[in-house]
């Protein structure tokens, strides 16, 4: 049985300079950017272009910072993390490089927990746009942002549009001051004085609309740098074994790419919930 | 470019990203009187710092490893 060699695969190759996995990802992450890239013109121009009002003039009145900034620390630790496990294998010190690996691994989940929280709340929280003004909690107002009380009516979404149809009438408990939830006394709306009603998703703006499509596509590079970290993590040993080299090479590709996650989340978090 | 250039170049953007967040929050918090800013604009400053140390740390240590 003959074996092939790819050549290449540990020495620099004249014409790159670099071993072919690392060329390999290189020109992966290269057409990440022009994918990213044209959703960050996307947003540009849709904010841009908005009509008047039609736009938050801060993504932190409708998205958790808090929380956000909690995440962006996670990631920004699970770079330096991946770094040090690259680190470890040149070092010779497999072991330590498998324990800095698992733990930028449990990084990548607890940010998909953390995402998993902040969505949820955005599908649960909703806006109630009225024809006519009307008095809540001492103001006339012509838009309640609030939660669903569990007597309102089931709300259902409209074959054609999607959006939401118009409920018989709902019961919101209107946010508290900077967004937060449950201060004011719930309020009864009837459906002939709703305009449109919505929830914070997808649905609700085109802002929030290029918030789920950046940072869902986001949250997929994610999850398949977990899915590479885990494979590592189980199958690490056998590879070091035959190559050492080899495995060193593997993880330092996986390593840029997850920088490249991780930076690109540096770029969506000022832009979409602090701009 | 290697892991090691990258990682540096990653450290620098995240430096700029805790500056510009920590000045942010501090607004914020200034305008509001929202406590909570205040807290995240600190946490920011000192994060920048502790990434500072970070980086020089790890120029240090990976001294040998080109980062071309």
């Amino acid at each position: 049985m003959s074996t092939t060699v790819i050549p290449h695969d540990l020495e620099p190759h004249p014409l790159t300079g670099m071993y072919n996995g690392k060329f390999g990802i290189w020109l992966f992450l290269a057409s990440e950017i022009m994918l990213f890239g044209a959703l960050f013109s996307t947003y540009v121009l849709l904010r841009v272009g908005a009509p008047p009002g039609q736009w938050p003039a801060h993504g932190s009145e409708i998205l958790n910072v808090p929380l956000a900034t909690l995440n962006t620390a996670v990631l920004i630790s699970s770079s330096v993390t991946m770094v040090m496990s690259w680190a470890a294998l040149k070092m010779k010190k497999f072991g330590s490089a498998q324990v800095w690996l698992t733990i930028t691994f449990l990084c990548a989940g607890a940010f998909l927990v953390v995402k998993y929280f902040e969505y949820t709340d955005k599908f649960h929280h909703y806006q109630v746009w009225l024809n006519d003004p009307m008095p809540v909690g001492g103001h006339e107002v012509t838009t309640i942002k609030g939660h669903l009380t569990a007597d309102s009516p089931k709300l259902e979404c409209s074959e054609k549009t999607g959006a939401f149809n118009i409920p018989e009438y709902v019961i919101i408990t209107p946010d508290g001051d900077h967004g937060s939830s449950g201060h004011g006394e719930a309020v009864r709306v009837e459906g002939s004085k709703i305009k449109r009603i919505s929830n914070f998703g997808p649905r609700h703006s085109p802002y929030l609309a290029t918030y789920f499509t950046m940072t869902g596509l986001h949250g997929l590079h994610i999850v398949g740098g977990m899915v590479v970290i885990l494979y590592f993590m189980l199958v690490g040993g056998a590879i070091w074994k035959r190559s050492p080299e080899k495995y060193t090479n593997r993880i330092e590709c996986t390593g840029l790419y997850w920088h490249f996650v991780d930076l690109v989340w540096i770029f969506l978090f000022p832009v979409l919930y602090l701009l | 470019m290697s892991l090691k250039g990258v990682h540096i170049a990653f450290i620098a953007v995240s430096l700029l990203l805790c500056a510009g967040f920590g000045a942010w929050a501090i607004t914020d918090w200034r305008e509001t009187g929202v406590s909570v800013s205040f807290y995240m604009g600190v946490g920011s400053f000192v994060s920048g710092i502790v990434l500072a140390v970070y980086g020089v740390w790890f120029l240090k240590k990976l001294r040998g490893i080109s980062s071309i």
